[in-house]
C-alpha cells in the first residue's frame, strides 16, 4: 500500500491504485443473493484422506511462512558469531543484543517519532476521509458523479508523478527534515479511504438521518452524532490500514527525514543496515534484533485487529 | 436540494477539494512543466524543451532499470497468482483449520518492507543462508542470491512470495462465493476435480484473479522498498547492484540524490505511460478471459 494516501504513492506491494479495480469485485460479491453464500461447506465431497492431505500440505506451507519469523527471533538471542548458524534454538542464549541495540541506536527516539506520526496520520486521515465520504454518501448535488470519479481516478495515479512537486511544496514551507510531511497530507483525506467509507455509509439506512434532521439536528450533528458512530466498522478498517501503512513507510521517510533524531523506525532500520550490514561493520545481530523490535508492533496490531484487517482486505481493498 | 444543503455538502467535501488541488492537480501540472526543465532545487528551473525525454532514450541506466523492472514484474506476477491461488484452494478445503492457516499466511504481510529487505539478505545469503541450507538438504547447490547478478532478481521474486497473504484472502473469499450448485451439476455431468476447476472455479473467480493481476502488476512496476533496502543507500558501496536497479529506485536517485528534478519528472511521466499502457492491455485481454456473472462485460 500503500498505503499511501496523499500524493506520494506507495510503491510497495499494496499500492493505492488498486481500489478502483477492486470495485467490480466487491460489487459482484454484494450483488449475489444472500442465500447463495450461506451454504454448507461440507457439501463439497471430500474424503477423510483428502482432508488429512490438505491439512498436511497446509502445515508444510505454514512452516515455510512462519520459519523466517522464528529464525529472526531466534537469531536475535544469539551472539554475533552464531547468527548465521541457522539453529532453531540458540546454542548460546543471550539478551545482550537487546541491550546493545538500545545503546547503538536512538531506538526509543525513533519509536516515539513513529508513534507520533502514526497517531497523527491515522486520526487525521480517518476524520478527513470520513467527512468527505459523508459528503459523497449523504448529499445529492450536481456533479457528484463526476467528482467521485475524480476521487477514484486520483487513486490510479502512480505516486512517482506527484512525488517531486509534493517534495517541493514541503521544501518551500521549510518542513523538510521535520515530521510534518510524514502525516500532514492526511488532513485532506485519502482517496482509497474515502471510497471505502463511502461504500459503507451508502449501506446505512437514510431514514435515520432524515429523522434526525426533522428533529432539528444540523448537518454536522447528523454526521458527527449518527453517521460517524454508525460507520465504526469502516472507520476501524481505515485506522488499522493507515497505522500499518505509516509504521512501515520507507520511501517518504527517505525523502523527508535527514537527521537521525527525526527518523521513524523504517528509516532508522535502513540506517542501521547501512552502518552494520555488508557495506559496514557486519554486526548482523544488531540488525536482526532491531528488525524484531520494528516488526513486533505490527504483529501485535494484527492480532488486536485481525477481524478488521481481514474484512478490509477481502472487501477488495488491498493496502499495506 | 436547497442552497443550504449544497453549502453543507461543499463543507464536507472541502478537505478533499483542497487536498486534490494542492497535492494532485497542481503537482501534475508542475511535474509536467518540470519535465521540460533542468532543475536542481537550488537554482531556478531552466527550460530545455524535450531534452529530458530525449535523454531517457539514450540513458543506458533507464534501459537497464526498465528491463529489470519488466523482468521482475513478468516473473513475479504469474508466480504470485499461482501461489496465492494454490494456497486459497487449500484453505477452502481446510474446514475449521482454515482460520488458523489464514492467519499464518497473512502474518508476513504485516512485516515492514525494510525488515523484509534485511531478511532477504540474511535468508538468501549464498554461503550460509537458510534458503540455500534448505536447498542443500535436497541436494541442490544454491546460487549466491544476494551477489550474483543473474540471481538477484529471482531471489527478490521468491522473497516477495512470502507476502502473498492479502491475495490469498481475496481469492479465498472469491472461492467461497462460487455457488455449490455449479459443482453439483458439474459432478452430475461427470466432471472430475481438474475439469471442475477449469470449467467452474476458474471462470467464477476470474474477476478476483484479474484484480490481483492488475494490482500486482502496478505494484511490481513501482517496486522499491525491499530492493532499495537490500542493495542501495549509504552502506552499499562494496559490490555492484545494477541487477537490482528498479525503475523507481533510479527515479528516486535522480530526484533526491543527484537532484535532477527535471529529469526525474520526465522519468515519472514515462513510468505513468508504461503503467497506463500495460493496464490498458490487461483490460482488453480481460474482456475475453474474465467472466462476470450476468455476462455483461464491465
Amino acid at each position: 500500500m500503500s498505503t499511501l494516501s496523499g500524493s506520494l504513492g506507495k510503491p510497495g506491494p499494496l499500492g493505492q491504485a488498486e481500489a478502483l479495480v477492486a470495485a467490480p469485485v466487491t460489487a459482484d460479491a454484494q450483488d449475489e443473493p444472500a442465500v447463495r453464500r450461506k451454504r454448507l461447506p461440507s457439501r463439497r465431497r471430500q474424503t477423510r484422506a483428502g482432508r488429512v492431505l490438505t491439512v498436511i500440505a497446509l502445515t508444510a506451507v505454514g512452516v515455510v511462512f512462519l520459519y523466517p519469523f522464528v529464525w529472526l527471533v531466534s537469531a536475535s538471542f544469539k551472539p554475533r558469531g552464531e547468527v548465521f548458524d541457522n539453529r532453531l534454538i540458540p546454542e548460546t542464549f543471550i539478551l545482550d543484543n537487546y541491550v546493545q541495540v538500545w545503546q547503538e541506536a536512538p531506538l526509543a527516539l525513533w519509536l516515539t517519532n513513529t508513534l507520533l506520526v502514526t497517531v497523527l496520520a491515522a486520526t487525521t486521515v480517518t476524520l478527513s476521509s470520513a467527512m468527505v465520504a459523508w459528503g459523497f454518501a449523504y448529499y445529492r448535488f450536481r456533479g457528484r458523479g463526476p467528482l467521485f470519479a475524480l476521487v477514484l481516478g486520483s487513486m490510479m495515479l502512480p505516486g512517482a508523478v506527484t512525488m517531486i512537486p509534493t517534495f517541493l511544496i514541503w521544501n518551500s514551507l521549510g518542513t523538510v527534515n521535520t515530521l510534518i510531511p510524514m502525516w500532514a497530507h492526511n488532513l485532506f483525506g485519502s482517496a482509497f479511504y474515502i471510497f471505502l467509507l463511502r461504500q459503507f455509509m451508502l449501506s446505512l439506512p437514510r431514514d435515520l438521518f432524515d429523522a434526525a434532521r426533522v428533529d432539528g439536528a444540523n448537518p454536522w450533528q447528523v454526521f458527527w452524532r449518527i453517521g460517524l458512530p454508525l460507520s465504526r466498522p469502516a472507520i476501524a478498517v481505515t485506522l488499522v490500514f493507515e497505522v500499518q501503512a505509516v509504521w512501515t513507510d520507507l520511501m517518504r521517510s527517505l525523502i523527508y527525514l535527514r537527521d537521525s533524531a527525526n527518523f521513524t523506525v523504517p528509516r532508522g532500520l535502513k540506517a542501521l543496515l547501512d552502518n552494520f550490514g555488508f557495506g559496514g561493520e557486519w554486526h548482523w545481530e544488531i540488525l536482526v534484533t532491531a528488525s524484531v523490535i520494528t516488526t513486533i508492533p505490527m504483529i501485535v496490531l494484527f492480532f488486536v485487529a485481525q477481524k478488521h484487517i481481514i474484512e478490509g482486505v477481502t472487501a477488495g481493498g488491498v493496502k499495506g | 436540494m436547497t442552497r443550504r444543503e449544497n453549502r453543507a455538502a461543499l463543507l464536507f467535501l472541502s478537505p478533499w477539494l483542497i487536498g486534490f488541488a494542492v497535492f494532485t492537480a497542481w503537482p501534475l501540472i508542475y511535474s509536467a512543466y518540470l519535465s521540460l526543465t533542468d532543475y536542481d532545487v537550488i537554482n531556478d528551473p531552466t527550460f530545455v524543451g524535450f531534452d529530458n525525454y530525449a535523454e531517457l532514450f539514450s540513458d543506458p541506466k533507464v534501459a537497464l532499470a526498465l528491463s529489470n523492472t519488466l523482468f521482475f514484474t513478468v516473473v513475479q506476477v504469474p508466480l504470485y497468482v499461482i501461489v496465492s491461488l494454490a494456497l486459497a484452494l487449500l484453505l477452502a478445503r481446510a474446514g475449521r483449520a482454515s482460520g488458523f492457516f489464514r492467519t499464518v499466511f497473512f502474518l508476513p504481510k504485516m512485516t515492514p518492507p525494510v525488515a523484509v529487505g534485511i531478511l532477504f539478505l540474511l535468508l538468501f545469503n549464498g554461503q550460509n543462508g537458510l534458503f540455500n541450507t534448505a536447498l542443500g538438504t535436497v541436494g541442490i547447490d544454491g546460487p549466491s542470491w544476494t551477489t550474483d547478478p543473474a540471481w538477484v532478481k529471482p531471489g527478490l521474486v521468491i522473497m516477495s512470495l512470502w507476502t502473498v497473504g492479502a491475495s490469498v484472502l481475496i481469492l479465498l473469499a472469491a472461492l467461497r462465493g462460487v455457488p455449490d450448485e455449479l459443482y453439483e451439476s458439474a459432478r452430475i455431468d461427470g466432471a472430475g476435480w481438474w475439469r471442475q476447476f477449469l470449467s467452474v472455479t476458474l471462470p467464477m473467480i476470474s474477476p478476483a484473479v484479474f484484480f490481483i493481476v492488475v494490482v500486482n502488476t502496478i505494484a511490481g512496476l513501482q517496486t522499491f522498498d525491499e530492493a532499495y533496502t537490500a542493495f542501495f543507500g549509504a552502506g552499499n558501496t562494496t559490490y555492484g547492484n545494477d541487477a537490482a536497479l528498479f525503475y523507481v529506485i533510479y527515479l528516486f536517485q535522480q530526484a533526491f540524490q543527484f537532484l535532477n528534478m527535471g529529469y526525474a519528472a520526465a522519468m515519472a511521466w514515462l513510468l505513468f505511460l508504461v503503467i497506463m499502457v500495460v493496464t490498458a492491455i490487461q483490460a482488453v485481454v480481460s474482456r475475453r478471459l474474465v467472466h462476470y456473472e450476468g455476462g455483461t462485460a464491465r
